[in-house]
């Protein structure tokens, strides 16, 4: 009884109850919104930061985090785009796109590590200089001439459904990280990380070496994203993905991840990907524009933020309360 | 608490005393290395190109930094505090488009008063950010990362309402003036900013609240101790940034005439690129003003030479995030090096 009362209570349950409401208004909104092709739209449009928030959800987690993902998507787009407009076959464009996010992870790893910099300072940096670097290669122009095959990457669906093919590499991406974080050991290292740096050193924890990871995995799934925004758009340019670290950090601070680490979940990051998903679905079908849709991202990160620390408050405050009465009714 | 034998309880006393004596080295060393830095671009660049070492051209880039300049000093009280504010572009824009929409809807409105607009907008908008971070207790990042957003969101919201752009055309002549006049053969921009950066720099160096906020950044549990109070501390720091981009608002509004919802998005990187080149340490509780400014000219004067040596513009951007690194490495393995040195000299005693 205890257990299912702290169930009824979680956040993962309010998560739910919050997704079931979008769901109903998106369908009262609009006769569309629970088609078929609704349902390919929206998820598509999500997943280059649903794939960017797997990482994300482990790194923050460990108590780190990672803003410059949406610079690192941006300039692997670039590099992606600049190698097949000079001729160069699409499969080598593809992995040095990926080699060059994985080596922008290795920087930001490296840099946490070496004389133990805060990665939130770091990332401020890195986002800065891999967008910057996304413009020096790119400039003002764009590439946008991509073959069928490579663009289907983007807007095909899995043969006879209305999944698209990045939902399917997505899901199969979330069930290796799901099974990382909650069933191996790795995980049980990456919450002991994320709540207590120095015990998890002395418990003979690799920190730095796990830390690295984190960030390469960050950098390779951020470039994997950018492939995936280029083939979506069959555009690259440099400012591809601009402000999706928001919508990436707040997918994850919303599934109820712990900003300060050690806590949260991965069907609570996923369960707030599609709350997300949705609501920008709404606000598109209800014709409102990208730059006031980042407004509802931004109030629903500060809310998910601020309200589990108000909340605390609030049940310090009560129980304060109720041990004074408690202590005056002895007297 | 555990009793600390008077031996003990003076070696941590003075090794304290080293500590803060330490940091000030340190920010004096960094400055100085700054200016240097400053000279050897100013000599390289002259070698390059001679006419970029003229008077025209230096005003030039300090008309350039001036803004900058101005929401950088509100920045470093931030940082100062252990905090960061990412949303100050968002703060100017905001602030830009408001003043310069009340201007276009009311042309024969008294001066000060649009003026005085933005700065409150701006200060409005601080104060937001400063209540979340110290009721709400949200990490400053994350507070401003999402204000940064909802303030651009409510800039084009409000532009969508009204006019989606203000021009040139569009605001009296008295308001545009206030980019370019001259006192003394001085634009007034320049004195603008000087006089904010020599106010907000000594009153930081002399008065008490200034000091508290350098005990709040450098060691927040020990300065609650004390009874610092911290939450109005950081509240203020915010709020004072707040102000400052709003003034700044009103004078991007002015220089560049032409304002939409967009105006200074992607400020904030520039910003603190400024104040952590200008050796204020991003970790809290040390750096100056001076410093800020200083950070902010030598990017502004890297800038300015991108032009002359026909470097492409799209630079800029790459060189503010590796600025931003390499200072934060730098002060790290300054900091680092000068406590080992530190501990050598213990041990030998």
């Amino acid at each position: 009884m205890k257990k299912f009362r702290a169930l009824l209570l979680s956040w993962e349950m309010l998560l739910v109850v919050l997704l079931l409401a979008c769901i109903i208004l998106g369908s009262m909104l609009s006769p569309y919104f629970l088609s078929g092709f609704n349902f390919y739209a929206l998820t598509s449009n999500a997943m280059e930061i649903a794939i960017m928030a797997l990482p994300m959800t482990l790194i923050i987690i460990a108590g780190e985090v990672d803003l410059s993902v949406a610079s690192v998507l941006g300039l692997a787009s670039v590099v992606l785009g600049v190698l097949w407009r000079d001729g160069q076959p699409m499969w080598l464009a593809i992995s040095v796109a990926l080699l060059i996010g994985t080596l922008a992870g290795v920087l930001n790893g490296v840099l946490v590590n070496w004389l133990s910099l805060p990665s939130l300072v770091v990332t401020i940096g890195s986002l800065a200089l891999f967008r910057g670097l996304a413009y020096v290669v790119l400039e003002d122009q764009a590439v946008s001439n991509f073959p069928a095959s490579f663009t289907n990457l983007g807007f095909g669906t899995v043969a006879g459904t209305d999944i698209a093919w990045s939902a399917a590499i997505f899901a199969l991406l979330a069930i290796v990280f799901a099974v990382i974080l909650h069933l191996s050991r790795l995980g049980r290292q990456i919450y002991a990380l994320g709540n207590n740096k120095e015990a998890a050193r002395f418990a003979g924890i690799p920190v730095r070496r796990i830390k690295l990871l984190l960030f390469v995995v960050s950098g390779l799934l951020a470039a994997l994203a950018g492939v995936i925004l280029t083939a979506r758009l069959s555009s690259a340019r440099p400012d591809n993905g601009v402000g999706l670290e928001l919508s990436v950090v707040t997918v994850v601070l919303l599934g109820g991840v712990d900003i300060f680490g050690g806590r949260g979940s991965l069907p609570g990051m996923i369960l707030s990907l599609f709350i997300i998903a949705i609501i920008q679905n709404i606000l598109g079908l209800m014709n409102i524009s990208g730059d006031i849709q980042s407004l509802v991202i931004g109030l629903l990160l500060i809310l998910s933020v601020l309200g589990p620390n108000l909340a605390q408050r609030i049940q310090i405050t009560l129980a304060r309360r109720r041990l004074a009465a408690g202590r005056s009714q002895s007297v | 608490m555990t009793t600390m034998s008077p031996e003990v309880a003076c070696a941590g006393k003075r090794s304290q005393r080293n500590q803060s004596r330490l940091l000030g080295v340190v920010s004096r060393v960094r400055e100085l290395g700054l200016l240097i830095v400053l000279l050897l671009i100013i000599l390289m660049v002259r070698m390059q190109v001679p006419r970029f070492f003229s008077v025209d051209n230096f005003e030039q880039i300090l008309l350039s930094v001036a803004i900058l300049a101005i929401v950088a000093v509100g920045e470093t009280l931030v940082v100062l505090t252990r905090n960061v504010d990412l949303s100050v572009g968002s703060i100017v824009g905001v602030s830009a488009f408001v003043t310069a929409n009340f201007f276009k809807q009311m042309p024969g409105a008294n001066l000060l008063v649009g003026i005085l607009l933005g700065c409150v907008v701006g200060c409005l908008l601080g104060m937001i950010n400063g209540s979340l971070v110290s009721l709400g207790r949200v990490p400053a990042i994350v507070a401003t990362l999402g204000t940064l957003n909802v303030y651009r969101g409510l800039d084009f919201v409000f532009s969508a309402n009204t006019t989606s752009q203000v021009n040139a055309s569009d605001v009296p002549a008295s308001f545009l003036a206030l980019a370019t006049t001259q006192i003394f053969g001085v634009p007034m921009l320049i004195i603008l900013a000087a006089i904010i950066a020599l106010v907000v720099g000594y009153l930081l160096r002399t008065s008490r609240t200034g000091r508290q906020l350098y005990a709040v950044g450098s060691n927040p549990a020990a300065a609650a101790m004390i009874g610092l109070r911290r939450n109005w501390l950081v509240f203020g720091a915010f709020t004072v940034a707040g102000l400052l981009s709003g003034l700044a608002g009103v004078l991007w509004a002015a220089r560049f005439a032409t304002v939409d919802a967009t105006a200074a998005t992607g400020l904030e990187f520039q910003v603190i690129a400024a104040v952590v080149v200008g050796g204020v340490n991003i970790f809290g509780g040390s750096g100056t003003i001076f410093g800020a400014i200083l950070g902010a000219i030598v990017l502004g004067t890297l800038q300015n030479a991108l032009n002359f040596l026909n470097i492409s513009q799209f630079w800029l951007q790459a060189i503010d995030g590796g600025a931003i690194i390499a200072a934060v490495l730098l002060d790290a393995f300054i900091t680092r090096l000068l406590q080992r040195s530190q501990l050598l000299k213990r041990k030998k005693q």
